[in-house]
């Protein structure tokens, strides 16, 4: 590795810990702590992007996830992936339970928003709102982190 | 009944049962070893034809999949791209390919530049109609293209998300099924290289 690379790759290497904490802050709505909100870098804006969260219920009433408003998309949507016999399909969802004192989460493999009609790109390292609306809780906002193309998850180190 | 007549009757039962065994135990080895070479006839973002043909000698991963796929394909797309960089110097015996189940508009989106952001070694197809369709049943897979008013052009794709492992004479060997780690292909791939 040459002298350029290696310090390319060392300010990189120290650029991490300040990216990897930016998704992990949580933001609370009632009972409610929404954290991890992470999506991927997008090629372009003609393909969907995701969004994935967790969200915490520490109360003692059940709410639901019935909303997602973000800038970026013209038609942000919850979709749900269930593969049944074998068979991949992505219907949309109508809402995503949060019942009492449960945690879940929106990732691979499960809910999901999608992001569609994006009005930007989405690159590496830059952030966006998204707006959740609760049946109970109402309203709010947190900063979605973009990951690598790569990411399978948040990457929070157990920070939140 | 004598003792010896019990003994015997007994005796005669084991031999059955294993005898059961080990019928059962053939007709399932028959079902595991039991193979096929499946082919397709496609083309890369170029406009290059492929076949399996192509890649004799080597190993392929083979997806179906599409680009406006934003959960089940990154994820196995990312796997695949693991195994590759995990594999080190042995993924040169390793051909991933990402077969599109949504041709057109993979193709005008543009399928070389998704796959190439995932990992450089995997090589994106996209036929026609008929010959993706060849494709799917040669790997005996099902896909289908669904009306959804809540997906980008108004519909989405539904798929078999599995990986396929495909043998240097081109013979199937297994299936992978959706989420399966990265180290648990990477190891598998090992053992038979």
């Amino acid at each position: 590795m040459t002298m350029k690379g290696f310090a390319l790759a060392l300010g990189c290497a120290m650029l991490l810990p300040a990216i990897a904490s930016a998704d992990c802050v949580g933001v609370t709505a009632g009972d409610l702590t929404i954290s991890k909100a992470w999506s991927r870098v997008t090629i372009g804006t003609q393909r969907p992007a995701v969004f994935y969260v967790e969200i915490r219920n520490a109360g003692k009433t059940d709410d639901r996830l019935i909303g997602i408003e973000t800038p970026i998309a013209g038609m942000p949507m919850l979709h749900q992936t269930v593969i049944q016999d074998g068979v991949a399909a992505m219907p949309h969802a109508e809402a995503v339970d949060v019942p009492a004192g449960k945690t879940i989460s929106l990732e691979p493999g499960g809910y999901h928003g999608m992001l569609m009609e994006l009005t930007t790109a989405l690159s590496e390292g830059q952030t966006f709102p998204i707006t959740l609306t609760f049946e109970k809780a109402g309203a709010v906002e947190i900063d979605t982190l973009v990951l690598p193309m790569r990411a399978q998850e948040a990457q929070c180190d157990g920070a939140s | 009944m004598s003792l010896r007549t019990i003994r015997l009757a007994l005796w005669g039962l084991v031999i059955v049962a294993a005898g059961a065994i080990a019928a059962q135990q053939w007709v399932g080895r028959e079902k595991t070893t039991e193979t096929f070479r499946p082919d397709f006839a496609l083309q890369d973002g170029n406009g290059q034809t492929y076949t399996m043909a192509d890649f004799r000698g080597k190993f392929s991963l083979v997806f179906f999949g599409f680009t406006n796929c934003p959960d089940v394909c990154p994820t196995t797309m990312s796997e695949v791209a693991q195994v590759m960089d995990d594999l080190g110097e042995k993924a040169d015996r390793v051909q991933p390919l990402f077969i599109s189940i949504d041709p057109e508009r993979d193709r005008r989106q543009g399928l070389t530049e998704y796959v190439a952001a995932f990992h450089p070694a995997i090589l994106g197809l996209a036929g026609n109609d008929a010959a993706t369709k060849d494709a799917a049943d040669s790997f005996k897979v099902h896909f289908a293209r669904e009306k959804d008013s809540s997906a980008p052009n108004g519909y989405t794709m539904s798929h078999s998300p599995g990986l396929f492992l495909i043998g240097p004479d081109g013979e199937w060997l297994r299936q992978f099924t959706y989420e399966t780690p990265a180290a648990e292909i990477r190891a598998e791939i090992e053992e038979r290289i």
